[in-house]
């Protein structure tokens, strides 16, 4: 019978009602489902045969695989990543707020720069800004602090200053920030403006109402968005390998660049990546909780 | 300062334009100290616009507005309005308590934090004060055993009557109220309404804008009735609900009543 034909009494129903039974002795038989334990036998054939391949192909060369994992050069590349993307995600965010802020700003001048920021930074490819910054040194040969358009006070040389580290996290940072800037700007736009009507009617003060009421409710819609984001800042630090940082990817290359074992070298960052990539998502299951309270779902 | 000094609001020729649409158009109404002011009006009519101009979530674009002797929003230095602070204007409203129709209580924080967090950001209270006090309200709108709850594990009515407590909290001289059941259902409807007859009974000064005519018939002290941003008739609740002079406010009432 269809859900469309709404008969007041159906006489197969009838028919079919249980009678002469009790409840208790009807038993109830599952419906089957063929094509799903086909479905499950070809997918579990085709990972049986990759893992196979993993362990029995002598081209992954665990062996190298695992001379180098725990090498000292490869540990202290996994660490130059990892503060490449601290940087870069920290001094990103940090931008990131302020430019949110700008386009929720009152001041049509302040809205246009940040969205004139977000528009650049959005628009040039990390890899052309990231040698912009490396080359700063070509276009400014000093950097002077002192009153805009006026007398300075110190100067550095550009080059000492912008070192290629520097230069990658500037990168990055700046990158980074166009994009921190809308997911936070998107986050705040989240929280209903009953919350700050509510917050002003109380008198609560303009920043507590930042820190206390709309950022709390913003971090919810900003996590899940931001995580993402830091994942790929995180794999993308492997970017700055074309500026000849001893970063993760950088530093296997050399490395199989002397002796010739791409594959197993290539897995060795490829591990790193992965291991420290949940790393980073069990982190942000365990954020994410701490700012769902009071939520329902 | 210009207003009288017996009353605890006052209100004079304030007119307010939402872009071309004028909401409010030269209102004039005072309220004295103790009493309950019940607004009354068909949807569109300006009352919660006029409540919202009353602790200056609105500015208004003519005339002033007074509460407790001192002017909303602006300062007054000889014949020149200066627009206050965003700053001033927040301290001024913790002498305003304002309850809303949607309750905005802060999701994330519970009854309790909701309940302090203006006495310890706003007043710079002690957290302990602050706790101590909250806990009075809790149990003077009947929810003590709530103070952990978060305001989703609330009914409507609880959030509300939470809400009051919290714009109790401050101590404030006057409470507005905007439509402050229109959101329950209504079954919930009269466990607030006892809260505010509580409220009512031991003389805080409330001016509430609603659809409930028995509680304006019950509790009211003055009733205001307005259309199209004006106070067409303002008095006792015996003399505007029973025998209003004008028509338009005997054509509101045969239909709410």
């Amino acid at each position: 019978m269809s859900l469309t034909s709404d008969p007041p009494i159906d006489p197969p129903a009838v028919k079919e009602a249980p009678s002469g039974a009790g409840p208790d002795e009807l038993t109830v038989v599952p419906v089957r489902h063929p094509w799903r334990w086909v479905a499950i036998a070809a997918t579990a054939v085709l990972l049986a045969q990759f893992l196979n391949g993993l362990i029995t192909n002598p081209g992954w060369e665990w062996d190298v695989f695992a001379q180098f994992f725990t090498a000292p050069t490869i540990l202290k590349a996994v660490w130059v990543t990892l503060q490449l993307t601290f940087y870069g995600t920290a001094i990103g965010f940090a931008l990131g707020v302020v430019l949110a802020f700008m386009r929720l700003s009152a001041s049509g001048f302040l809205r246009t720069v940040a969205y004139g920021y977000i528009w650049a930074f959005r628009s040039i490819p990390l890899i052309v800004q990231l040698l912009f910054w490396f080359n700063l040194a070509y276009l400014y040969k000093e950097l002077t602090f002192g009153i805009p358009f006026g007398p300075g006070f110190f100067s550095f040389d550009t080059m000492n200053l912008v070192g290629a580290m520097s230069a990658a996290v500037l990168g990055l940072a700046l990158h980074q920030a166009a994009y921190a800037a809308e997911i936070v700007r998107g986050g705040v736009l989240a929280v209903g403006s009953g919350q700050l009507e509510a917050a002003a009617a109380l008198g609560i003060p303009k920043f507590r109402q930042l820190r206390r009421i709309v950022l709390p409710q913003a971090m919810r819609s900003i996590l899940p968005n931001a995580a993402n984001e830091i994942i790929s800042l995180f794999k993308g630090t492997s970017i700055v390998s074309v500026m000849a940082i001893g970063e993760l990817f950088y530093q296997v290359q050399v490395v199989y660049g002397r002796n010739g074992r791409v594959v197993p070298l290539l897995m060795v960052a490829t591990v790193w990546y992965i291991l420290l990539t949940t790393v980073l998502s069990v982190l942000q299951h365990y954020v994410e909780r701490h700012y769902a309270k009071g939520a329902v779902r | 300062m210009s207003a009288p000094s017996d009353a605890m609001v006052e209100i004079r020729s304030v007119h307010k334009k939402f872009g071309s649409l004028e909401v409010l158009r030269g209102i004039d109404l005072s309220v004295r100290p103790g009493e309950v002011t019940v607004v009354l009006g068909p949807s569109g009519s300006g009352k919660s616009t006029l409540l919202r101009t009353i602790n200056h979530l609105e500015k208004v674009d003519q005339g002033w507005i007074s509460v407790d002797g001192t002017l909303v929003g602006y300062r007054r230095d000889g014949n020149k309005l200066y627009e206050l602070r965003e700053r001033e204007v927040l301290r001024q409203r913790t002498k305003i308590g304002f309850v809303f129709q949607n309750f905005n209580l802060f999701p994330h924080l519970t009854v309790l934090e909701n309940i302090i967090e203006a006495p310890v950001s706003a007043l710079g209270r002690p957290r302990k004060t602050a706790v101590a006090a909250a806990e009075k309200l809790l149990e003077r709108v009947g929810l003590t055993d709530k103070a952990t709850a978060y305001p989703a594990q609330l009914s409507g009515g609880q959030q509300q009557r939470v809400a009051i407590a919290r714009a109790l909290a401050l101590e404030p001289r006057l409470l507005l109220f905007d439509e402050p059941t229109s959101a329950l259902d209504p079954e919930l409807v009269g466990e607030v309404l006892d809260v505010m007859k509580d409220l009512a009974h031991v003389g805080t000064t409330m001016i509430v804008v609603t659809h409930e005519i028995g509680f304006a018939r019950e509790v009211a002290d003055t009733v205001v009735f307005m259309d199209e941003g004006r106070i067409v008739e303002q008095g006792p609740p015996a003399d505007v609900l029973d025998h209003p002079t004008q028509e338009r406010t005997r054509a509101f009432l045969s239909k709410v009543l």
